[in-house]
């Protein structure tokens, strides 16, 4: 155990009491009033935090120490990441006042104990609504402040965290029955409403319509999945006594019919309008009339788009001409399908045969169905693509420069966590990356460096050929498809001979391949300026050759940026595209840009490389230095956050090597990428030569 | 009763397979047959394919060879190869060769799968010359009228390495195979099982459930199959949860996540 004085000196270093002139002495006195353990794990505690926000540290460790009795260990360490969570989401003032709020902390506990966190079973919820038919939903936390349950017909939106039980398995269930209800509020008709009408609804009537609402689906969902509906009515608890009287059980058994609609609530909102709304089940959903009309119009203008367009495409090329003069000749017809809740589905039909639609049309055909409850037959007017914005037809993807315009600069990239080795825990989502293709430079590069290396590109080429995976007959196996005779011969001999004869005797192909997939990773920060970077490219120069001739797959990247904000890819190959002459003239255009990130960049390339199935996976960086960025990235910290992205690789069955030219890579490469897996080339102007030679040894 | 050893080409179908027809594909195999043209099976897995092709043997009174393709299948596990015996090679006959010699069908199941060198055997037997080459042999085995090739492949879940080539697809006449509809496939649950209609019924409405999921997390929805083995543990007394958590939720996915979902989806049906 420390005594006060070592304490004080620990805390007035963490704390940087030089600077902040917190008052450690005190905090020193409360810390040796606890236990020597309690008092270890506040001091760790106090430390990780201060890596990341001092007062926040100073904060949390007194208001710990204050409640101790109540904290256990693992309540305390939530609690603390939590809090740093929310310093990196949100900074400083927000992150304090979590740590002040005592009551929060109380919620914090029980939520910790009972809650169920949306974040937690999003996947399964998508999958359970997915299976359900449909539209494929979006599932979604309902913004902060706005607890509303509500589903725009495309995306349901829940609240973030369910305490509404004191069991995690019913928060759970209730989950499911949430989005059980909504899914069936897009199902069954819904929102094929006048929605207009719904918009100009008061607020009671609207709670009275959104009741009815509620009644309306329970009895579907009670035909349609009565195992849910058995958790329905566990969770809608005991009937209350107003339920019972008239006129509810007349509107129970109006809305319980097999064919009712939105409109039906709506029909009964006329005739019962002073009606007080019944109290609202934990899963009762609102209807947000305003949302759902403005998604409801972009996606039907969009999807009447698409499937005209697809349409068109269905036709035979004859048909379209004749269309343009006779009358249409495509018809629908409605089809009897008992496993659809309405009992049939439309079937397209040309000159009165039925026209099967492809997979995409067909999900669109439904979407369609759903919002009319049938086919307009305005859509079956087939459309050229040229006849509507491209912007209705595609999803276009937004150009990666173009978000830093606007002032939401996460939009549209891969985010990533950040090992902090001072908290010894990951920031969640702390890195931005995005992908953006390199500028192909045409200058003639390629065709200089193959000059320049002709004599050495022959060598390579004829080592790399040797190492391609060929048939190979193998002799004397004990089965294959055909005889062996030199075996068979020795073997007879050996039986005359008396001695035992083998039983190996015949020739079988062996066609093994060479499944190797290999991601390079290419150093383009700011330091690369000028030969390394000229080597660089070289490098890639000679090592496409070489590897075209290999077969392997391979792509290329590049990594630089700018703060964690900023984490570019550059993508140079990827491992379908061909080795033509863009990406020689991409090569030819790598260009030195600003720093080295590299967790973010090896994580996302991890992703990469592990989407391809081939056998091995080798990710090789080609770097000229220690990870370094903007600010905050530097010394132990960049080097823990690449060392933890690389073990996060090789977790996934990535073998990642490292070829640098940074004469002091002995003092940190082997702790980033083991003793055995980097190699550092002295001499900048020998890099070209030996990459292609390393990557030879490393996979042969 | 005791397992007995049967030669291949004597795999005669005694009883009447059950199965459902879902079109003409009967009748067009029957032409097919009577016209020595080799036939081609798509469709997904477990929709009834190789019950077809037993139905079809017990129909036409040939036995039926099957051989499943696997990715090291040679021609010469096809055709057949020396042995040595006691000192002298003897050549044994492959079931292809066994199945051009008895005159039988030869079914050869997930035929993409199969070494590219398994195609040099099996065109010359697919179009009108009919014959199988037995180069080790140097002979030219000639197919009787009874003899039919058929093959299966499923264009779903391939590589796009493992497609089937030209050259061979245009051989055969094909069948498209896909899972009943649902009435049908109620049906046919109820047939192979045994479990009462209206249990039939959600577990076909379950099946569509996985089959919505294809492509957003599964790579195929529940066969048919699954659905008959859900439904064969249910008849034998396992609660229907626990019977398409065993039978269908396991059988398609690892994920734990997709599997909690696929569970979610039958708790929520039974």
């Amino acid at each position: 155990m420390l005594d006060r004085d070592e304490i004080i000196a620990q805390l007035d270093q963490w704390l940087e009491v030089e600077y902040t002139f917190l008052d450690t002495a005190t905090l020193a006195d409360h810390l040796l009033e606890r236990d020597a353990d309690s008092c270890r794990l506040m001091l760790d505690w106090t430390r990780r935090i201060a890596s990341t926000q001092i007062p926040l540290a100073y904060e949390f460790t007194s208001r710990v120490l204050a409640q101790m009795e109540q904290l256990d260990a693992a309540l305390i360490e939530s609690w603390a990441l939590h809090a740093m969570d929310a310093y990196d989401r949100s900074g400083l003032l927000p992150a304090m006042a979590l740590v002040r709020d005592v009551e929060q902390f109380q919620r914090y506990r029980r939520e910790k104990a009972h809650g169920v966190r949306l974040e937690e079973h999003q996947a399964v919820l998508r999958h359970f609504v997915h299976g359900l038919s449909g539209r494929k939903l979006e599932i979604e936390g309902a913004a902060v402040g706005d607890e509303s349950l509500w589903g725009d017909s495309e995306t349901l939106y829940l609240p973030p965290v369910l305490l509404t039980f004191d069991d995690r398995q019913d928060n759970f269930q209730l989950y499911k029955v949430m989005v059980a209800m909504l899914w069936a509020q897009t199902r069954f008709g819904g929102f094929r409403v006048d929605l207009k009408r719904l918009q100009q609804l008061s607020p009671d009537e609207l709670a009275l319509f959104d009741c009815f609402e509620r009644l309306r689906l329970e009895a579907w969902i009670a035909r349609e999945l009565p195992g849910l509906y058995r958790h329905l009515l566990h969770f809608r608890g005991e009937m209350s006594v107003i339920e019972t009287e008239e006129p509810w059980p007349e509107i129970c058994r109006q809305l319980s019919q097999s064919d009712t609609t939105a409109k039906d609530s709506l029909r009964l909102l006329s005739a019962y309008s002073q009606l007080q709304a019944l109290p609202s089940p934990p899963y009762q959903f609102t209807t947000h009339a305003n949302g759902v009309a403005a998604v409801m119009a972009a996606r039907i203008e969009r999807e009447k788009a698409r499937f005209k367009v697809a349409l068109n495409e269905l036709l035979p090329d004859s048909e379209e001409e004749q269309n343009q003069n006779d009358s249409p000749r495509l018809s629908q017809q409605q089809k009897e399908e008992s496993t659809l809740p309405e009992g049939f589905t439309v079937e397209l039909q040309l000159d009165g045969k039925p026209l099967p639609p492809p997979e995409n049309m067909r999900q669109l055909l439904s979407s369609i169905l759903l919002d009319f409850g049938e086919l307009p037959p305005d859509y079956l007017v087939p459309a050229g693509a040229g006849d509507y914005d491209p912007k209705l037809l595609n999803e276009i993807e937004a150009d990666p420069d173009a978000v830093w315009l606007g002032t939401y600069h996460e939009e549209g990239a891969f985010l990533y966590d950040e090992w902090d080795h001072g908290r010894q825990h990951y920031r969640k989502n702390w890195c931005a990356v995005r992908e953006k293709t390199i500028k192909a430079v045409d200058d003639n590069f390629v065709e200089q460096t193959r000059a320049k290396y002709h004599s050495l590109i022959k060598q390579l080429r004829r080592s790399f050929e040797a190492m391609r995976d060929e048939d190979k007959l193998l002799k004397r196996q004990s089965d294959g498809d055909e005889v062996d005779l030199d075996a068979l011969v020795e073997a007879l001999a050996d039986s005359r001979d008396g001695s035992e004869m083998s039983s190996r005797l015949f020739t079988r192909m062996h066609r093994s391949d060479r499944n190797i997939a290999v991601l390079f990773m290419v150093d383009m920060s700011g330091s690369t300026k000028g030969w390394i970077n000229e080597a660089e490219r070289e490098s890639l120069v000679l090592l496409c050759e070489a590897l075209e001739s290999l077969g392997d797959r391979y792509a290329i990247y590049g990594f630089s940026g700018v703060s964690r904000k900023r984490c570019d890819i550059y993508t140079i190959k990827t491992f379908s595209d061909h080795y033509d002459d863009e990406i020689r003239a991409r090569i030819g255009g790598i260009q030195p840009q600003d720093y080295t990130r590299m967790g973010a960049p090896i994580r996302h390339l991890s992703k990469i490389l592990n989407d391809s199935d081939a056998k091995t996976r080798l990710l090789i960086t080609l770097s000229d230095g220690k990870p370094d960025d903007y600010s905050d990235y530097k010394g132990d910290y960049g080097i823990e956050d690449t060392r933890r992205a690389l073990i996060e690789a090789r977790r996934t069955g990535i073998h990642p090597y490292c070829i640098t030219i940074d004469e002091l890579a002995r003092d940190y490469l082997p702790h980033m990428y083991g003793a055995a897996a980097y190699t550092l080339v002295e001499r900048v102007e020998e890099l070209p030569q030996k990459v292609a030679d390393i990557y030879r040894r490393l996979t042969r | 009763m005791q397992a007995s050893p049967l030669q291949i080409e004597e795999n005669f179908i005694s009883e009447k397979p059950y199965y459902e027809a879902t079109g003409q594909e009967i009748a067009i195999f029957e032409a097919a047959y009577q016209n020595g043209l080799p036939v081609l099976i798509k469709g997904p897995t477990g929709c009834g394919k190789s019950r077809f092709m037993e139905y079809m043997a017990w129909r036409l009174k040939r036995p039926l060879v099957t051989v499943s393709c696997h990715d090291d299948l040679t021609a010469s596990d096809l055709v057949g190869r020396y042995l040595i015996k006691g000192g002298e090679t003897s050549w044994v006959d492959g079931p292809l060769a066994a199945a051009v010699r008895a005159g039988a069908i030869c079914y050869l199941d997930e035929i993409v799968e199969a070494r590219k060198d398994t195609m040099v055997v099996i065109h010359p037997l697919g179009d009108d010359r009919r014959v199988l080459p037995m180069e080790k042999r140097g002979e030219l085995l000639r197919a009787t009228p009874e003899f039919c090739l058929a093959i299966s492949y499923n264009p779903g879940y391939q590589s796009v390495l493992k497609d089937l080539k030209q050259s061979t697809r245009q051989r055969f006449v094909a069948l498209e195979f896909d899972y009943p509809d649902a009435g049908l496939e109620q049906q046919i649950v109820i047939k192979e099982s045994g479990i009462d209609t209206e249990l039939a019924a959600k577990l076909v409405k379950f099946a569509v459930m996985t089959r919505n999921l294809k492509g957003s997390g599964l790579e195929e929805g529940a066969s048919t199959r699954l659905l008959v083995h859900a439904a064969k543990l249910i008849a034998s007394e396992v609660t229907p949860g626990d019977a398409c958590h065993s039978a269908i939720a396991q059988a398609l996915t690892d994920d734990p996540e997709m599997l909690t979902a696929i569970n979610e989806l039958s708790a929520s049906l039974f």
